[in-house]
């Protein structure tokens, strides 16, 4: 079943926390809701669930109109950050809760608790209360709980915030498989790029209550659609520059830009680590800077650079095998070239960082 | 706060320790003590057939009934009213909730003199209500139905005092897992709610009972002290020690020294009951 969530707008006490939302989940997907905190994400989830009422616009499931249901009647599963499991209530009880309210009959109830119980691989702990178990258990109990009743759509908010790293990994690529084996349309909730990166098939990218671009990972991660989402995906150097006759013009260097077109305006640049390639002489595009720092990160090498000029310190990203030829050290002079530049409509220089122009 | 009181008194000289010891087993054993033990003595002075006889003539006997039947209709329904109102204010967003909650606490602001007049005023022959209830012929003021509303009135707060903060800690998030999951609204008050809030429930049950039986100004003033009618235990108490009849007076009074000590026992119980449950490993025994 597909969710369409279109023009939602919901404010608490005169603060907006979403204007005017809107994308569509496609059945069977596995979408993340990505964003920094009090972006409106969980509102947004909340108001999908039937738990929050928005102000103006409508949530579709299957194309109709769900405005007018009840949270019990929407056939929705939610999986809460803090899980939310009855704390009175064994693994089993919590589990077969939204079949018992239903009032199914006890042997099939039983049967399905033990399928669900497999599913999320939590067998032998029917008996167990959750303050028994661990975190990522409760995790499991949570979401085997919210699949009970079959739903047609999952919700899950924030569902590894609460975990330690380790788990956290673990559990991504279960859910990942999970969902890969009873294709549920899933929506989650999640600050963590590297998350919803790895979890999902889409991601829905928000801040400020508006929805900043839609697409795959890859796609928002190389076609970034604003300075905001060029910035939570990862890090960037900005460049304060000009566009200039179909140039971008910065620390000395000219580039050809296909947005610069024959425009004159100040700008501001937008450059990844790994597109910041750097050699030991001079090539064209190419700008002086000094190394500060090396510190290996992974697979790659992270070089802090200081350029003379441009303002700010720069930080390039190198493989590990480049960087074993280059053989960095700080201090050494380097020539830096940029790959890639990035330049937003609308992004126009604010007057106090154009002074230092 | 007691383990770092302790510290600090380890420090003082011996002479302070003493001195403050003295002083607070002092006032425990003349204002807690002796009184317990004196209403027991001075019950028992003339022997235990005339303890047993002083609880067992019919008015004593009356006024045991009346009690009890006026703690069984006032204490249900303040549970019942208290948890409304607990849930009221703390699972809804709205205007005036601090107002609100400060009218509860207003029984526990006036004195009881005060309930048992408001009470007069509103049902009595004189009063505002007065008339009409003539004229229906119900009687309120000076009966039962009077006696129990100046009750209600007074042990109003006890179930919502202590709900209010409990919910409020416990936050709404089960309860809409559960409305998520199907559940109806008795559905997840009796599956949800009343599971996690009952040990809460319980000590302010236990507190509203204890003063429910035990009020006596309220009460007093509604009462108008009909003998094998209106005269509750403490009302009864009063009137024995008022005819000089002390030994009965006193027997009866320990009926309610008797109740206190259940009260301080039960309340002890739910105290543990509820700690163990708060614990992070449930089942392990203090």
């Amino acid at each position: 079943m597909s969710i369409a969530v279109q023009s939602i707008v919901k404010a608490f006490d005169g603060h907006p926390v979403l204007r005017d939302v809107s994308f569509d989940v496609p059945g069977g997907e596995l979408v993340a809701l990505l964003g920094p905190s009090g972006c409106g994400k969980t509102t947004l989830l909340r108001i999908i669930a039937g738990l929050e009422h928005a102000d103006a616009g409508h949530v579709l499931h299957s194309g109709e109109p769900v405005g007018g249901k009840s949270a019990r009647d929407r056939n929705v599963g939610l999986v809460f950050q803090h899980y939310a499991l009855f704390r009175h209530m064994t693994v089993e009880q919590n589990v077969s809760f939204a079949l018992t309210v239903r009032r199914r009959p006890r042997e099939k109830v039983r049967a399905r608790v033990s399928e669900l119980l497999r599913l999320v691989q939590l067998e032998g702990l029917e008996r167990r209360f959750p303050s028994q178990l661990s975190g990522g258990q409760r995790q499991r109990v949570a979401l085997a709980r919210a699949l009970a009743t079959e739903p047609s759509v999952l919700l899950l908010d924030e569902p590894f915030g609460a975990l330690d790293a380790r788990v956290r990994k673990e559990l991504r690529t279960w859910l990942r498989r999970l969902h890969d084996e009873i294709h549920v349309t899933t929506l989650f909730v999640t600050h963590d790029q590297e998350e919803a990166f790895e979890v999902a098939d889409r991601v829905v990218l928000m801040d400020g209550g508006r929805v900043e671009q839609v697409g795959t990972p890859r796609e928002v991660f190389d076609e970034p659609a604003s300075p905001f989402v060029m910035r939570f995906l990862g890090s960037v150097n900005i460049f304060q520059g000009r566009l200039e006759n179909g140039q971008a013009l910065f620390g000395g260097i000219e580039v050809p830009h296909p947005a610069a077109s024959d425009r004159v305006s100040p700008a501001r640049l937008y450059v990844r680590p790994h597109e910041l390639v750097v050699h030991h002489d001079p090539v064209a595009g190419s700008f002086p800077a000094v190394v500060l720092r090396v510190t290996p990160i992974g697979s790659a090498v992270r070089v802090e650079l200081d350029a003379p000029t441009v303002e700010n310190p720069l930080s390039a990203e190198v493989d590990a095998e480049r960087a074993a030829r280059l053989d960095l050290e700080p201090g050494d002079h380097v020539w830096v070239e940029p790959r890639r530049l990035r330049v937003f409509d609308g992004d126009a220089v604010d007057s106090l960082t154009a002074s230092g122009l | 706060m007691p383990g770092r009181s302790t510290v600090h008194l380890v420090d003082d000289p011996a002479w302070v320790r003493w001195t403050l010891t003295a002083v607070a087993l002092g006032f425990l054993t003349l204002f807690v003590v002796a009184p317990t033990v004196l209403v027991f003595v001075e019950g028992l002075k003339r022997g235990w057939q005339v303890y047993v006889d002083a609880l067992t003539t019919p008015e004593a006997r009356d006024a045991i009934r009346l009690t009890l039947i006026t703690a069984a209709i006032a204490v249900p329904l303040n549970t019942a009213f208290g948890l409304a109102a607990a849930w009221w204010i703390t699972r809804f967003r709205w205007k005036g909730k601090t107002l609100v909650v400060s009218l509860i606490d207003l029984p526990f602001g006036v004195s009881p003199v005060i309930s048992g007049m408001v009470t007069v005023l509103l049902f009595g022959a004189p009063g505002l209500l007065g008339p009409w209830l003539q004229a229906h012929d119900i009687r309120i003021v000076f009966a039962l139905p009077g006696i129990v509303l100046a009750t209600i009135f007074v042990t109003f707060p006890f179930v919502a005092r202590e709900l209010i903060p409990f919910l409020e800690t416990q936050g709404t998030e089960e309860e809409e897992a559960a409305h998520i999951l199907g559940a109806g609204g008795w559905q997840i008050f009796f599956r949800v709610t009343l599971p996690n809030i009952k040990w809460s429930l319980l000590y302010g049950v236990i507190l509203c009972n204890a003063r429910a039986m035990g009020e006596f100004g309220a009460v007093s003033v509604v009462s108008g002290h009909i003998r094998g009618e209106t005269n509750t235990v403490p009302l009864y108490v009063e009137i024995l020690y008022n005819e000089y009849s002390f030994a009965a007076a006193f027997s009866v009074a320990s009926l309610l020294v008797l109740l206190a000590g259940v009260t301080l026992a039960a309340k002890k119980l739910v105290e543990w009951k509820a700690r163990d449950l708060r614990r992070p490993e449930t089942g392990s025994a203090p």
